[in-house]
């Protein structure tokens, strides 16, 4: 072990700063959710509540994938199909057996990580590029499916039905605020789960098997379920990100929720903002989202491209020439990437 | 069914199958060569298209005759893309893995954007060309000429590829730096300059697909979605990085897809393709033919 050259002194001292850190991120977040929570007092505007409740959402999401992603380091290109069983179970359930969406949710979840660990079960033994290509096949299969699935409504998509303001079926038609605080609550719960798994075991097996597969499992990492419990997680938290937009636009169809665009969307923040780091998601979607949105409504809707022009060229860009993302540009933020680097 | 119809459904599985295997055949080069997946493949597919409806539309020049001028275009392309990105994506010392997949990722998604904003999303087509809606019967089997050609055009590519590569210098010295990538330059081969002209040969190789592929396919900025997904497939079947494992593998996807045609609607024709996809990442993730 490294550790054993490093004289004990210097070990308090390391931990001593380590729990500072930890400390320090706590307060950083609780700060960061106070003044999130202020915002819809401030923003009334219509248009602008909604580019908050999609930056959050997509926040929560990219945290989500992070959790595979970037602390286990497998780059998944099909979360969309995660995002689209949560949907489709919330609106299936709420919409024609009146269960409310948050049984559905719940239910989304469940089977979001029941597909993760099957997919995983099939996929994990293939390594880098190879595990990439893999969920962007099987996500086109899942949209495929969507399409030609019947009692899903195929290509036509299932409907909410108008409802009064509520939030047993989540339901709010005039005020948008509720929304907001529900992705808050989802970004929060995503955030602290990241935190809880940066400092716990799992955390500490993810980035092994992430920097060095053979040797960690040399070293007692069970490599295969550590990247199953990762999948399982990931997946679960995008399910729910998806029962809460099915919910929230109230019309779903395959390529609303499973395109190939979502997977897109959930990964871009992450690779922006830093991958395998604690703030990196939120930072990329505080960035991207915004940005997305205003220059679209200003230079036309989605299909001139401008979208895709600025996502390509940021990730094209960033990617070489700050793989760190940009969190790295705040120092203090950076956690312990450095260390788990050394090691 | 007949056995005339069934004829008729191998034929078209087999000749889309070359077509298949002509697109693979560059991205299946560039892995081998330097373990990188180029992730704007299909967006090159489409490049090629375009650079053909332009050439046809603003010049009368068809297909057929574009199809050096597109490939020596995307050679130009290809050559570019190594020495201004990849060539630094590979430099990475941080998330290495992530680097690699986004680099070319970022850049097929800008591509996509370009096309969209500054050709527009329309559906843009070849019509009236010297192949186009021409077929030859052969005993009671249609064949359409476009595909017959391209099909043609695949199979004298990989012909030509082969004596490349067993024939010339270049060939033996990218043979060499796939096999080991330090030792190559014990001998006096130039690492980079061999990887330029990788990706330079890999792109014109989709690029002379694209060519061959507008005379009976539609051009629109999303195209080549429609076709990397098949890509990937027929690379992953024919084993990552050979280039003749693409051949084998891009037949054996049109075969199956034309033979799901047979008990599914036709909106579902990949579906048969993707099982198969399952089924090798299941049980032989190095591929049908690669090595285990």
């Amino acid at each position: 072990m490294g550790t054993a050259a490093v004289s004990s002194g210097a070990t308090q001292g390391v931990v001593a700063g380590y729990r500072v850190h930890r400390r320090r991120q706590v307060l950083s977040v609780l700060a960061v959710l106070a003044v999130l929570a202020l915002l819809p007092l401030l923003v009334h505007d219509a248009y602008l509540r909604n580019v908050l409740i999609l930056t959050l959402l997509y926040a929560s999401l990219a945290q989500a994938w992070n959790i595979l992603g970037g602390y286990c380091g497998q780059i998944s290109l099909g979360h969309a199909l995660y995002f689209g069983i949560g949907a489709y179970a919330t609106s299936v359930l709420y919409v024609n057996y009146g269960l409310l969406p948050w049984f559905g949710m719940a239910v989304g979840a469940v089977l979001a990580a029941a597909m993760a660990l099957l997919l995983g079960w099939m996929c994990f033994r293939l390594k880098g590029h190879y595990f990439s290509i893999a969920t962007l096949v099987i996500a086109e299969i899942g949209l495929l499916l969507m399409h030609n699935w019947e009692f899903v409504g195929a290509a036509m998509g299932i409907q909410w039905p108008l409802g009064p303001d509520s939030w047993a079926t989540l339901q709010f038609a005039r005020d948008k605020a509720p929304y907001f605080y529900f992705v808050l609550g989802l970004f929060a719960i995503t955030w602290v789960i990241s935190f809880q798994v940066e400092g716990s075991r799992w955390g500490y097996w993810w980035r092994a098997v992430k920097d060095n597969p053979e040797a960690s499992e040399s070293l007692g990492v069970t490599v295969f379920s550590s990247k199953m419990a990762a999948a399982a997680l990931s997946a679960s938290l995008t399910a729910v990100g998806g029962s809460f937009y099915a919910a929230f636009v109230a019309y779903i169809d395959p390529d609303s929720v499973m395109h190939f665009r979502f997977s897109l969307l959930m990964v871009l923040p992450v690779v922006l903002g830093g991958l395998g780091t604690l703030w990196g998601p939120l930072l990329g979607a505080v960035i991207l989202i915004p940005l997305t949105e205003v220059t679209r409504s200003y230079l036309g809707g989605s299909g001139t491209g401008i979208d895709l022009i600025i996502y390509g060229a940021l990730v094209m860009l960033v990617s070489v020439l700050k793989p760190e993302g940009l969190v790295g540009l705040f120092g203090q933020f950076r956690g312990r990437r450095g260390a788990g680097g050394a090691a | 069914m007949n056995a005339q119809a069934i004829a008729q459904v191998l034929v078209s599985g087999l000749l889309i199958g070359l077509m298949y295997a002509l697109i693979a055949a560059g991205l299946s080069l560039i892995f081998g060569l330097m373990d990188v997946v180029n992730f704007a493949h299909g967006e090159f597919l489409m490049m090629g298209m375009y650079i053909t409806f332009g050439l046809f539309v603003g010049m009368q020049l068809d297909p057929v005759l574009a199809v050096p001028i597109v490939g020596a275009a995307l050679f130009m392309a290809g050559v570019l893309v190594y020495l201004l990105l990849v060539r630094y994506a590979m430099r990475a010392e941080a998330n290495v893995g992530m680097v690699q997949i986004f680099s070319t990722f970022g850049l097929g998604t800008l591509m996509q954007g370009l096309a969209q904003y500054f050709l527009t999303p329309d559906y843009r087509q070849v019509s009236g060309s010297w192949l186009a809606n021409k077929t030859i019967e052969l005993g009671g089997v249609f064949l359409p000429l476009p595909q017959i050609a391209g099909a043609v055009v695949s199979l004298l590519a990989f012909g030509g590829l082969y004596l490349l590569m067993s024939r010339t210098d270049f060939g033996r010295a990218l043979e060499a730096t796939r096999e080991d990538q330090g030792a190559v330059a014990l001998v006096g081969i130039d690492r980079n300059r061999v990887f330029a002209l990788g990706w330079g040969l890999g792109l014109a190789l989709v690029g002379v697909a694209g060519a061959m592929l507008a005379n009976f396919y539609y051009i629109h900025p999303q195209v080549g979605g429609a076709f990397s997904g098949i890509a990937y497939v027929v690379v992953a079947l024919g084993g990552f990085g050979s280039v003749f494992g693409a051949l084998a593998g891009g037949v054996v996807v049109g075969l199956v897809e034309a033979l799901t045609t047979l008990v599914l609607p036709a909106s579902m024709k990949t579906v048969g393709v993707y099982v198969l996809y399952l089924l090798v990442v299941v049980l032989r993730p190095s591929g049908l033919f690669g090595k285990p």
